[in-house]
């Protein structure tokens, strides 16, 4: 039972991080049809962000909690950054071409921001800092949750539910949902469209660069090349869930992290990564909308 | 109010306006009338700034429009009806007229327009809270209208309100055009096929053929004329 509780937390760990990440594919996505191959490689920067900020706050002497707070938000603003400018010169001057060109101009940056990194920083493995503290009634319980992951599972509940009020209620959750069905009606109606999709990549790279953060000070090591493998498997949740649908990608985050840590836990780790694409493959076969997503043809 | 002053229009290679000039005075409500494909959608995407001409001049109140963004231009005081309705299917109807008042601060006017138009068609307050996408054809343009006032417009353009509607659907929309004309001093700029009824609640009327402006007149006019009698009223 407790083998079975602890494959349940850590798969849970697991689809929070999915979750973050997936959540900027598929708003991207639903606004411009665009998968943007580059997201894990905010996720990276947002982690090499903190790793830096925490190393220098940590010699000017601040408590762990301060730290992690500090180097987090200033990794998310940093990332949304890089995500407005991704945006502005890969994105929008291909905006109106054939929809491969915005595809290779994204795999060209996913590239380009691995590169930079690896030359800007190092190719090697840096340990991260173990910046979340240690929360002591955690300890009360029968089985194994690491405060790490409590934090990672809450904050990312947290991050969440801003999120879905925000586009549920707010003026701008709501002209993002115009765009996304109609671009020329929410412009017809003064919908700042290049502003709203602006503001999608803001958002969905600072809640990236949140995963990158938080992941990092749980597996303590980071190089330039994490965003890749989590870029994907971020990809894969929101397919399965239904890309362009933001409860699906939550839902096919955690889907895919129970899948990967029972699938480690009671058949082999060594195919940990290839659950995600075997589901990848089922769900192109069985249900290419995804579990959450609207048929195909959306656009009326 | 607005000028088109021979305005050319391209969609690449394809000439969609040749020299179109087009005068909308205040208060007025005029007619654009003209077959599958003459150029009438483009004439008003264009005063909308989303087909950008190639040369001539769109006036609005002595602002040039050529290059001022679409947010601007609903700043500005011109809300566009497009053809097809163009409701957001999975937003409520509620939502969709919130979107019609996306760039005011008014709250409390709001809330007043928002009783108005709920009066002028009752429907929509009962549909309310259901998707757009759901409602009739008849109720989408009624949605589509009602979306577009909540702007408050001064200048309200339309693209063929009575495409696929009951003609007593049709009946009772062209009079509720009327009513806002009248009542708000709503100035109409009406893009139409159903030329009888057009010309029936129109001051003025354009006749466009292969993006041209080939006739202008007032409606009473263009009724009796025997070119649009033949080609367009089907007698
Ligand atoms: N997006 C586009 N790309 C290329 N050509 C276009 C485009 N939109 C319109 N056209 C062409 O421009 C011309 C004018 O089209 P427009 O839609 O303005 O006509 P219309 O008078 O509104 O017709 P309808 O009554 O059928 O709506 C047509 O020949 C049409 O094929
Ligand atoms: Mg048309």
């Amino acid at each position: 039972m407790n083998y079975f509780l602890g494959l349940f937390v850590s798969g849970l760990t697991r689809g929070s991080i999915y979750a973050l990440l997936a959540l900027g594919y598929t708003m991207v996505y639903g606004i411009i049809e665009l998968i943007n191959f580059a997201h894990g490689e905010i996720y990276m920067i947002g982690a090499f962000t903190a790793l830096i900020l925490a190393s220098v706050l940590s010699i000017a002497g601040l408590d762990a909690i301060s730290i992690l707070v500090i180097a987090s938000l200033v990794a998310m603003i940093y990332s949304a950054a890089y995500g407005f400018t991704m945006e502005k010169i890969a994105y929008k001057p291909v905006r109106n071409s054939q929809r491969l060109s915005a595809l290779i101009s994204a795999i060209g940056m996913s590239l380009f921001l691995q590169n930079y990194v690896r030359l800007a920083q190092t190719s090697n493995f840096l340990p991260f800092p173990t910046l979340i503290p240690r929360l002591g009634f955690l300890q009360q319980l029968t089985f194994q949750v690491t405060s790490a992951q409590f934090v990672i599972f809450v904050t990312t509940t947290v991050v969440m539910i801003l999120l879905t009020l925000l586009i549920k209620f707010s003026r701008v959750g709501k002209s993002m949902r115009a765009a996304s069905q109609d671009k020329t009606m929410a412009m017809l109606l003064g919908v700042n469209v290049n502003r709203v999709i602006a503001l999608t990549f803001v958002i969905g790279s600072a809640t990236a660069a949140l995963g990158g953060v938080l992941i990092s000070s749980f597996t303590g090591q980071i190089n330039f090349y994490i965003g890749f493998m989590a870029g994907i498997k971020a990809f894969v949740a929101a397919v399965l869930g239904g890309i362009g649908s933001i409860p699906g990608a939550v839902l096919g985050s955690f889907v895919l992290g129970w899948t990967e840590s029972f699938g480690a836990g009671y058949i082999s780790s060594d195919y940990e990564d290839v659950f995600a694409f075997a589901i990848l493959v089922l769900i192109l076969i069985f249900k290419p909308s995804g579990l959450l997503g609207r048929p195909e043809n959306k656009k009326v | 109010m607005l000028e088109l002053s021979a305005v050319n229009a391209f969609y690449g290679r394809i000439q969609a306006l040749k020299d179109v000039s087009i005068r909308v005075s205040a208060g007025e409500i005029i007619t654009l009338i003209g077959a599958n494909g003459a150029g009438k959608t483009t004439t008003l995407m264009s005063v909308s700034g989303i087909v950008r001409p190639a040369s001539g001049a769109i006036m609005f109140e002595d602002r040039n429009l050529n290059e001022v963004e679409p947010d601007q231009i609903v700043a500005a005081g011109i809300s566009h009806v497009p053809e097809g309705r163009r409701i957001f299917p999975y937003l409520t109807v509620q939502e969709n007229l919130d979107l019609g008042a996306y760039l005011r601060r008014d709250r409390a006017a709001v809330r007043t327009d928002l009783d108005y138009v709920f009066e002028l068609f009752p429907i929509l307050s009962q549909r309310r809270h259901q998707p757009g996408g759901t409602l009739s054809g008849g109720e989408q343009q009624m949605l589509a209208i009602s979306r577009a006032l909540m702007a408050r417009p001064r200048l309200l353009l339309l693209d063929e309100p009575s495409l696929g509607l009951a003609p007593l659907i049709v009946q009772q929309i062209f009079e509720i055009l009327g009513q806002i004309n009248r009542e708000n001093g709503t100035t109409i700029f009406l893009v139409e096929q159903n030329a009888y009824m057009a010309l029936r609640v129109a001051h003025r009327g354009y006749v466009m053929e292969n993006g041209s402006i080939v006739l202008t007149d007032d409606s009473t006019v263009l009724l009796e004329n025997e070119q649009v009698k033949s080609a367009y009223l089907g007698v």
